[in-house]
């Protein structure tokens, strides 16, 4: 120990030199522990396309395919369907597609590649519960309304296009997934394809 | 005998401790029902402990194993029943009294000066509880485990601009998987109750520190040398409680709040054993149907409702046609109860010297509560969600009225000492 007077300016120095390095430090620890966090290489790989056979769907029929482990939905629609479409515009929050819930070729009034077929992550965008697909019977959740999809949840309400309706928690029209047709009967879920 | 507890005392505060907390501690004398739920609380919490320690040694927590470990758990393990049902049982009950402890906290404004700290421990411990019960209730890895889980999570994605990558990150994958599971697991079994230990023992040096409220909300301590000898209780308090005030209408908690309590204990035991015995699942609200078939990440229940000590707050988060909103306003119930110390600007403690006015808004309070938890419960139609928006109305108003009338209000004498 020697005997000279304390210099309060290096001790500072030094004092506030040893917290920053201490504190970068701090923050260079806490990076593996909140990056362990993230998907892991095999939950990102799991994200695989899944083909989907709809050559035997009735009209009016949903199948149920399950792609990055979310439920993903065909609906064959009918005529009847189709023609709802434009009835029920001005009840929608979102009529157009303007948000961005789908891929560019599926901007268009019935957010499909084909008109029949209307492809969906069955997940409603308030908190992702599965809605349920109604054929028929809409009308009970919506006035005028045929077909739709009605989230038990908090009661989310969709036409049968996956637009939400107004006045319900959903703040989005549900996800149109990236797809396109490999033939007349098959749907790859996941891609866009060349024909994009 | 007295050496040896010398000899301790000479390297630990032992003996100390024991007279400042316990044998000399002053509780005030006339404590009453309200008052025996923090005891019940801490004897949960053990029993919690306890028994997620014991199921922890036969569950296996992962997407393939969990729902099949808690049947054998349930069929196989000798008792395992009764340790599981021991433990959602505890969990139901865990909030059954901290419910009645924080409303015993707002009738007898134990919240005011100075316990603003107290209150505020206490919410943190109701925070990280229902965290708890929340990570808890995805292990079992059934279908309400499953879309509960979904759901809740969602809520952070209601945050602008970081709310999709924050859920993912808290999942761990693109929707809830194993991934979720083992980190809940983990969470729930080591972490938050590490967490929720430390927060109780603060609760309690905090409380020891500004000491009990009681139903009158008068102060047992008064300024020194200023109460007669013959007025004084014939018991010891501890220097630290006499050192600056004069101790007045108080009892040592132990032995005799002790004794009390062990027979409110023995009254919960009853309660507690009977839903144990008799109805563990209690109808479906403490262990909900759905979940009694493993978890299936495509098939959403019919009616999904989490377990009904969530249900008010669930009540407010779809009272709200807005997704934002709606999980602002449900953080913000609970928020609304954080600063409750700093709302009420009022000096009288005791709701029995407040004003008609505040009886009445704390019972609409009181009611709106109980009624968004039944309205939690049900399905979302009409009229429950019209139902759900009065009565969030009616909660929210209890804070903002409270804000405006305490600073003027109309209140009786408070008398100086406590009441026979």
């Amino acid at each position: 120990m020697s005997n000279a007077p304390v210099d309060k300016g290096r001790r500072r120095f030094l004092t506030v030199a040893t917290s920053v390095v201490g504190a970068a430090g701090a923050v260079g620890v806490a990076v593996p522990f909140i990056a362990s966090w993230n998907p892991s290489e095999k939950a990102k790989n799991a994200g695989a396309p899944v083909e989907v056979n709809i050559g035997k769907a009735e009209p009016g029929q949903l199948i149920r395919v399950e792609w990055r482990g979310q439920p993903v939905w065909v609906v064959r629609r009918t005529p009847e369907m189709l023609a709802s479409l434009e009835a029920v515009s001005d009840q929608l929050r979102d009529p157009n597609s303007d948000e961005p819930q789908q891929p560019e070729y599926a901007k268009n009034l019935h957010r499909s590649r084909k008109e029949e077929y209307f492809v969906a992550v069955g997940i409603c965008t308030h908190l992702g519960c599965s809605p349920q697909f109604l054929d028929q019977g809409m009308g009970e959740y919506v006035e005028g309304a045929q077909s739709g999809f009605f989230c038990p949840c908090h009661g989310s309400t969709f036409d049968i296009a996956g637009r939400v309706f107004q006045g319900v928690p959903a703040p989005y029209n549900l996800v149109v997934p990236p797809h396109y047709y490999i033939n007349d009967n098959t749907i790859l879920v996941g891609e866009d394809g060349e024909q994009a | 005998m007295n050496k040896l507890i010398a000899w301790f005392d000479e390297r630990i505060p032992m003996t100390k401790t024991w007279n400042i907390h316990l044998a000399q501690y002053p509780a005030p004398k006339n404590f009453n029902f309200w008052y025996i739920f923090g005891v019940l609380a801490t004897l949960v919490l053990v029993n919690q402990i306890l028994t997620g320690i014991w199921l922890t040694m036969n569950y296996v927590p992962s997407a393939e194993g969990a729902f099949a470990s808690v049947e054998f758990i349930m069929r196989d393990i000798e008792y395992g029943w009764l340790l599981r049902y021991m433990h959602s049982t505890g969990a139901s009950a865990f909030f059954v009294v901290v419910y009645l402890h924080m409303f015993r906290g707002m009738m007898y404004g134990s919240y005011q000066k100075p316990r603003e700290l107290l209150w505020v421990f206490g919410m943190l411990i109701f925070l990280v509880l229902m965290a708890e019960a929340f990570m808890g209730y995805l292990l079992p890895w059934g279908q309400m485990s499953y879309w509960g889980a979904q759901v809740i999570i969602s809520l952070f994605g209601a945050i602008p601009i970081i709310g999709d990558d924050l859920t993912l990150w808290i999942r761990g994958d693109y929707v809830i998987s194993g991934a979720t599971l083992n980190r809940f697991f983990a969470l729930h079994v080591i972490a938050l109750p590490l967490v929720l230990v430390i927060l109780v023992f603060l609760h309690i040096i905090a409380l020891h520190e500004v000491g009990s409220n009681n139903p009158e909300g008068v102060s047992i301590k008064k300024p020194k040398g200023s109460v007669p000898d013959a007025d004084k209780p014939k018991f010891t308090f501890h220097e630290r409680f006499t050192k600056k005030y004069d101790i007045v209408d108080a009892f040592p908690f132990f032995p005799y709040y002790i004794v009390k309590d062990l027979v409110g204990v023995a009254i919960f035991l009853f309660f507690f054993c009977y839903v144990i015995f008799f109805a563990p699942a209690m109808g479906g609200l403490f262990l909900e149907p759905p979940n009694f078939e493993a978890a299936n990440p495509l098939k959403t229940p019919a009616h999904i409702a989490p377990v009904w000590y969530f249900t008010p707050f669930y009540a407010i988060l779809r009272a709200v046609p807005d997704k934002l909103l709606g999980v602002i306003l449900m953080f913000g119930a609970i928020v609304a109860l954080f600063v409750l110390p700093w709302l009420d600007r009022g000096k009288v403690r005791s709701v029995r010297y407040r004003s008609t006015l505040h009886k009445v808004n704390l019972t609409v309070f009181a009611i709106s509560f109980i009624a968004l938890g039944y309205l939690g419960l049900k399905p979302a139609t009409e009229v429950y969600t019209m139902f759900a928006r009065i009565f969030t109305f009616l909660y929210f108003a209890f804070f903002v009225l409270l804000w405006f009338y305490s600073k003027n209000e109309n209140t009786k004498p408070v008398p100086e000492r406590i009441t026979k």
